[in-house]
Formats: C-alpha cells, sequence, structure tokens
C-alpha cells in the first residue's frame, strides 16, 4: 500500500509538468471526467455535501481495516479536485487518514478552491473524510 | 453622453490587474466600485475632522455634524422626500427591512397577511418569515412568470383588506428585472396597505422619487452607487416612520431616560442609535454627488446599450441561455450554458481577469422555479465598456470550451 504522503507527492510531480494554469485545469477537468461516479444509490442527501456553490457526495465504507471513498460533484471543477483528493485517501487506514492533511493542494496551486469561503462543499468534503476516519478508527479499536 | 474615458479614470481598481490580466468588474450589483472622489472625502475625513457627532460642543464635533447632516439633505433632494427627517442612515439595505419589519410586529396580528415577490433577496423573505412567526400573520408570495416577470395577472388576486404589507423589490438582483413597482402600489393603496420597496439594485441605475412613487418606505445600500459598505438609508414616510416603534435602544435615540422610563428622541434619532458610520454616511453623500454629476439619464442610457450589445453578443454562443428576459431590466444579464455548470464557467473566467457572480445570488426561489443550482451573472455598471464585455464573451467561449 502506498502513503497518503507518497500519493500527494505523486500528485505534485505530475502537476509540476504543466506550464499555466490552463494546462493544470484543463489536466483536473479530465480527472473530474474519469472519477469513478459514486454509484447512484450512495447519491443521497445523507452522503450531500451542501456548499453554496457546488454540491459534493461522499459515500465511505469500510474494506478489513481501510476506507474506501467514492465520490462526486455537479461542478466539473469541484469535481477534479474531489478526484485529486479521494486518490489521495482512499484505500487507507483510518488512523493514517487522520494524520495526513491536505497542503499538497497549496503546492499545485489550487489553494484558493480549498478556502473556506469558496462554499464549494470541498472544505466540508475534507472535514468529513477525518470525520469518517475518526469514526471507523474507534470503530475497529 | 458619458466620458468613459474620463469616467474610468476616476476609478483607481479599474487599472489593475488580476491573475495577470487586466481586471474586468462584472460583479456591479454585488457591490460597486469607488471612484477617487469619493476615496478623497473619506480620507479627508479622518485625516481632517474624526469626532463623534451630535454631542459633542468643539469644533471637530461639529464639522463632522454638519458634513453627516449635509449628507442627509443631500440623500433626501436625491430621492425627494418631503422631509430630511424621513431619511434614517442605517448600515444597509438588509438593517433597513429589518427595522421595518421589527416595527411592523406591534402594528400587525394574526390573520393579516404580508405579501412578497417571488423574486426576492433572502434578505427580504427572512425578515417577513420571521415577522409572520412572530405575529401568526401569513406569508403570500406574488408567483413569478417564465421571463423573470411578476405574474401581474396573479398579483392583483392577492390583494385583500387583510393584506397589511407589501414587500418587493424595485429591481431584482438575480435577473435584473423591472417590477410594475407602481401598479403595486397603486393596488396596495386601493387595500390600505404599506409598501417597502427595496432599492438595492434599482437605485444605482434609476433615480426614485419617493413622493411621485407614493411609497411608504424605500431602502437602499450605499455601496452599490459607488459608495463605500455599511451604510445606507431607509426612507420613510413621516407619518409611517412616527408609528413605529425604536429598533435598537442605544445612546442617541433617547431624549429622557431615567430607571422609571425613556422617552424617545424624535425622528430621525428614534432610529440612530449609538455612533453611526459617520464617514461612510458622509462619503454616501459624495457617491451621490458623483452620480448626480454624470446624470442618471446619462448612465441608465448607456448601461442599456452595455445591456443590449452583451445580450446580442452572449447569445452568439451556443447552448447560452439568459435567465430574465423581460423587457423593462437593468444591465444585469444572468445565465447558463447547457451542460455546464455556473461554478465550473464562473472560476475559468475568473482565471482570465473577469469577476462575474456565480451561484445562486441570495434568491434560491428564483432558481428552483428554473431549476438550477445557479447561474452566472454578469451585471454592468455606467464605467464598464464594450470592450470589456468582448473579453467577457472569449472568456466565456474559452470556459466552453476547456470545460466541455
Amino acid at each position: 500500500m502506498e502513503s497518503i504522503k507518497n500519493i500527494q507527492e505523486e500528485i505534485v510531480d505530475e502537476f509540476s509538468m504543466f506550464e499555466d494554469w490552463m494546462q493544470r485545469y484543463e489536466y483536473m477537468i479530465d480527472l473530474g471526467k474519469s472519477l469513478p461516479l459514486i454509484e447512484e444509490a450512495y447519491k443521497t442527501d445523507e452522503n450531500l455535501i451542501k456548499g453554496c456553490q457546488s454540491k459534493v457526495w461522499l459515500h465511505a465504507e469500510l474494506n478489513e481495516d481501510k476506507i474506501v471513498f467514492t465520490a462526486d460533484s455537479d461542478a466539473i471543477i469541484t469535481k477534479g479536485i474531489v478526484a485529486i483528493l479521494i486518490r489521495s485517501f482512499t484505500n487507507q487506514k483510518p488512523q493514517a487518514i487522520i494524520d495526513a492533511n491536505t497542503q499538497f493542494i497549496d503546492e499545485i496551486g489550487l489553494k484558493e478552491h480549498l478556502s473556506p469561503t469558496r462554499a464549494n462543499g470541498l472544505v466540508s468534503m475534507v472535514k468529513q473524510i477525518k470525520m469518517y476516519a475518526l469514526a471507523y478508527q474507534a470503530k475497529l479499536n | 453622453m458619458i466620458a468613459i474615458d474620463k469616467i474610468r479614470k476616476d476609478f483607481p481598481i479599474l487599472s489593475r490587474k488580476v491573475n495577470g490580466k487586466p481586471l474586468v468588474y462584472f460583479d456591479n450589483a454585488a457591490t460597486s466600485q469607488t471612484p477617487q472622489q469619493v476615496i478623497d472625502v473619506i480620507v479627508d475625513y479622518y485625516q481632517n475632522y474624526n469626532a463623534n457627532i451630535h454631542r459633542g460642543v468643539h469644533s471637530l464635533s461639529q464639522e463632522a455634524t454638519d458634513a453627516y447632516e449635509a449628507a442627509r439633505e443631500k440623500i433626501r433632494a436625491h430621492f425627494n422626500a418631503k422631509h430630511k427627517e424621513e431619511i434614517i442612515f442605517t448600515a444597509g439595505t438588509t438593517h433597513g427591512i429589518n427595522l421595518v419589519a421589527n416595527g411592523f410586529a406591534s402594528l400587525i396580528k394574526e390573520g393579516d397577511e404580508v405579501l412578497v415577490s417571488a423574486l426576492e433577496h433572502h434578505s427580504n423573505i427572512v425578515p417577513w418569515q420571521m415577522l409572520c412567526e412572530k405575529t401568526g400573520a401569513t406569508l403570500k408570495v406574488i408567483p413569478m412568470t417564465q421571463e423573470g416577470e411578476l405574474d401581474k395577472l396573479a398579483f392583483a388576486e392577492l390583494f385583500s383588506e387583510k393584506t397589511k404589507l407589501v414587500f418587493v423589490n424595485h429591481v431584482s438582483n438575480a435577473l435584473g428585472t423591472i417590477n410594475p413597482i407602481k401598479e403595486i402600489i397603486a393596488k396596495a393603496k386601493e387595500v390600505g396597505a404599506a409598501v417597502l420597496l427595496d432599492g438595492a439594485q434599482a437605485a444605482p441605475h434609476i433615480k426614485a422619487d419617493v413622493q411621485a412613487l407614493d411609497v411608504d418606505f424605500y431602502v437602499v445600500s450605499a455601496h452599490k452607487m459607488c459608495g463605500p459598505t455599511g451604510v445606507g438609508i431607509l426612507y420613510g414616510k413621516k407619518e409611517g416612520l412616527e408609528k413605529l416603534p425604536a429598533y435598537q435602544g442605544g445612546g442617541e435615540m433617547i431624549d429622557q431616560v431615567t430607571f422609571e422610563k425613556t422617552t424617545y428622541a424624535g425622528l430621525p434619532h428614534k432610529f440612530e442609535a449609538g455612533t453611526p458610520n459617520i464617514c461612510g454616511g458622509i462619503a454616501f453623500g459624495a457617491a451621490l454627488d458623483y452620480m448626480n454629476d454624470i446624470g442618471f439619464d446619462a448612465i441608465a442610457a448607456y448601461e442599456h446599450e452595455l445591456l443590449v450589445y452583451a445580450t446580442q453578443e452572449l447569445l452568439n454562443i451556443e447552448g447560452l441561455r439568459i435567465y430574465g428576459t423581460s423587457a423593462e431590466k437593468t444591465a444585469v444579464i444572468s445565465f447558463n450554458i447547457e451542460g455546464l455548470h455556473p461554478y465550473d464557467i464562473g472560476t475559468i473566467v475568473d482565471k482570465l481577469g473577469v469577476a462575474v457572480r456565480t451561484g445562486h445570488h441570495c434568491a434560491q426561489p428564483i432558481m428552483d422555479y428554473y431549476k438550477i443550482p445557479g447561474t452566472v451573472r454578469a451585471s454592468f455598471s455606467f464605467y464598464n465598456t464594450k470592450e470589456e464585455i468582448d473579453v467577457l464573451v472569449e472568456s466565456v467561449k474559452k470556459a466552453k470550451m476547456m470545460l466541455s
């Protein structure tokens, strides 16, 4: 299993190839399009994270001792960032998720999307990922 | 005629860059930019005569009081109120609405009806819901049409002798529709209801004459009319304001205080508790001077030209739909592109230096009506140009290309 830190470094590497914001955004939009969609059954109000601007759905389940996240958004750029966050946190042990941070988002020049005032649901999504990790950690102990 | 080159030089912010691109500011319906003439007044206040008003005997206090009261007089003249004390300084439109809503809590009762329009900003819905919860009155909604207009056939039927209050925005913030306020006021008069108009979106474009309109209350914010944030006014007919109980307690709004009883000061001070936004009020006066020097007729004509041009150019983009297509509208274009989320479009055009608003514009009921999550809203001001609209159109095309 790759560590969260390694995955995040990989993502930073991938983004460092791009020369300008347009290439970064085009890549992110592609990521958004290729994100495995959350199963329709999980696209419920319960899994909905409301942002003022865009919506995010997040579903979590335990696979042995790891958490598997699937997610979706109604806005494609938000979805691209969702894809990056999911890639970094999915299939990891709860403690690793609790210990991890999202500093790499700053490093790839997407900081503004994780601003609490952006109201796109992403900040709440990261919080929710951490909450799931805490809950499953408690369950596993 | 608008001397656009000269005007643009008055606004220092218009020459800055955003994300490496020249700023194209099309979020004027959220807040307008500030000309140097108003900035100078703000600086002058703090550099030369900053003092608390209405209470000091010293010279600075007198100068500040004079300037603040002179601003009130300018505002009175601008809106053609009959008396100066009918102009109450507030923290802005929302504050003005809450002041009236709170006052009406003691004037209406169970069984009474409050009418609001479907085109309202949240700030013009929530206070009335609270008022109705408190008093047991019923909130009724004037429905809207596909064009983003109030449904004239429906609204006539909503008025009855039970109607005590009608709240409508003069211009819709989300769509730019100019509402048929004369008809609404006439209808309200027939049944003896009071009318409050939210003029926040209208005042930057249309000079309202409150006496000619015969409206009971009119509220505006300075920051949408080249003035600073945190200040606005509530206009109210003298007899209407006198009936309303005081809103907030504090200094300046009282006449005599003993522990047994307080008697309140007369208008406008009864509603102006505490130290007001003195500098803001003075700057609001300066902003009105600035806009009146250009002239509201010239502003309206020029902005309409921008609206027509932008509408025509944007509609050339395949899949673009404009929400709010009334013939009577201010220079606001709310739109979406088929299959794309407004948030995505807004994000890309921002990267290209264009500031637009995305989202539901605090008018969720309108978005629910159209069954959309929100729109991209470009709102124009008299300091914008057709060249800037070309940049917007190119940016939207680019966003469409990237996102599709």
